[in-house]
């Protein structure tokens, strides 16, 4: 009884003493930075990433440290925190990519043009009539980006998907789901951003929502860099171009253009004369800030 | 029954994943791209041979103790330990190797392929030079195998048509099972 007992044992012994021999001598120097980030993985070797296992995408990033390190959806956001973190400060400040919904057609400024019933995702509706919105374009409200999110950054506020930046990675999940296309992966310097997605004339445009770009071109005239051009009677802003003054959002008409600098007030309807002070204070990102009082004066 | 003759069985007529149906995870989970595909081919090999190589002279230890019935866990656990000290002497010695075989070589330390050329190494009565060899074929058969799907697994994966429904897992089992099929033509080809 004793003996397969010992035997077994005695195999596993020596199994486990080779091993831990090998372990030293054949002991291969490894990157510090891959070894902590591989510490950080979940290691389910699932492939999710787009690498073959954890080790290969720990050895991805150590090599490039470019490259996003939100990349695997079983560790979320805070895995994506961690390797980040590993990877120092610059990770996160190199130019973070956030989702931009281009749209407000909030419940009171979009009409509706049914009472819609059907299954309750975006992608359904879109298939039924193109959707329950009198704008064809905007966004439908059904939550199809906040359900893909893999992040919990998205969530549809007053009939519209609204992201929280905080939590927003940039890895374009959302953006690829969205049946309209009304979501897209800018960089998160810009504060200023147009919210329309329609593409229709000016007076449909106004028709189906209040808060439509009509294409009226007053923010291009009033931009004082030339970062906005009028195309498809819808605006853009060139990325590179813009200054965050927020000078085309005070001319808009529509309230199409929303400069969030200033947007904390509206999230917090209680204080709406706080704004300006609110405005100077909040985040003021330096080399931006100089810029609007530039634009300002 | 001669060496040759073995072997040949053992890559078309008794073939591990086809036949028998052994190892079916990596044949469906590695057999993406043709390149991963023939990498885990030759590593599986490599294993194969290896751990027979290992557990042949273990098997005569557990006989002389009259313990054959702890073959099992004796092999899995000399197995584990065989397959995680080669990937550390390879990542010293031949770091190539290492990064071509290196993603595999862990996930076929628990392969029931491996374990299942060793146990019927064993049951067949076979010598130590015959059961190498026989590891060898099982090995050659396996790569056949994951060649084989995973050209056309990469083939149909561009195709157009292919019915929404139909797509990704559910073709990929019908490809598995039609493979399957042709290799049972090869029955009754050796004795």
């Amino acid at each position: 009884m004793l003996t397969p007992i010992l035997i077994v044992v005695a195999i596993g012994f020596v199994c486990a003493a080779i091993l831990t021999i090998a372990s030293k001598v054949f002991y291969v120097p490894v990157d510090e930075t891959f070894a902590k980030l591989r510490a950080e993985l979940p290691g389910a070797n699932c492939g999710a990433c787009g690498y073959t296992g954890c080790d290969d995408y720990a050895n991805a990033i150590a090599a490039d440290h470019s490259l996003s390190c939100s990349l695997c959806p079983v560790g979320g956001a805070d895995v994506a925190a961690a390797l980040a973190n590993v990877l120092g400060v610059e990770a996160g400040a190199a130019d973070k990519q956030v989702a931009v919904v281009r749209c407000n057609g909030t419940k009171d400024a979009a009409k509706t043009i049914m009472e819609y019933r059907g299954v309750s995702t975006c992608t359904a509706a879109k298939q039924f009539f193109g959707g329950l919105s009198a704008c064809p374009h905007g966004c439908i409200g059904l939550g199809d980006c906040a359900a893909a999110c893999d992040f919990n950054a998205i969530q549809i506020c007053d009939g519209v998907a609204v992201v929280n930046r905080d939590n927003c990675v940039g890895c374009g999940v959302c953006a690829k789901t969205c049946p309209n296309s009304v979501i897209s992966i800018q960089s998160a310097k810009n504060l200023v951003v147009v919210q329309c997605n329609s593409k229709e004339k000016g007076a449909v445009a106004r028709k189906a929502c209040s808060n439509a770009c009509i294409g009226c071109m007053k923010c291009a005239k009033a931009c004082k860099f030339e970062a906005i051009t009028v195309e498809n009677n819808l605006a853009s802003i060139d990325p590179d171009k813009c200054k965050n003054c927020g000078l085309c959002a005070k001319e808009c008409p529509t309230g199409a253009i929303n400069n969030m600098r200033v947007k904390k007030a509206p999230a917090k309807p209680a204080a709406p004369k706080a704004a300006p002070a609110a405005k100077a204070e909040a985040e003021a990102p330096k080399a931006e800030a100089k810029a609007e009082e530039k634009a300002e004066a | 029954m001669s060496t040759i003759t073995i072997m040949m069985s053992v890559i078309l007529v008794n073939n591990y994943v086809l036949s028998q149906f052994l190892g079916i995870c990596p044949f469906l989970g590695v057999s993406k791209k043709l390149d991963a595909a023939a990498g885990m081919g030759f590593a599986v090999i490599f294993v194969m041979v290896l751990a027979t190589a290992a557990t042949w002279p273990i098997m005569q230890v557990l006989d002389t103790f009259k313990i054959g019935y702890l073959q099992t866990v004796v092999f899995i656990l000399v197995i584990a330990a065989l397959v995680q000290l080669v990937e550390m002497i390879l990542k010293k010695f031949i770091p190539a190797l290492h990064k071509s075989l290196g993603v595999y070589l862990p996930l076929i330390t628990t392969n029931c392929a491996v374990l299942g050329v060793c146990i019927s190494n064993i049951d067949s009565g076979y010598g130590y030079f015959t059961s190498l060899c026989n590891a060898a074929g099982a090995g050659i058969g396996f790569l056949l195998a994951m060649v084989l799907f995973a050209g056309v697994r990469g083939k149909l994966e561009n195709e157009e048509g292919v019915p929404e429904a139909f797509k990704g897992v559910p073709l990929t089992l019908i490809t598995a099972a039609m493979l399957s099929l042709g290799f049972m033509g090869f029955s009754g080809l050796f004795q």
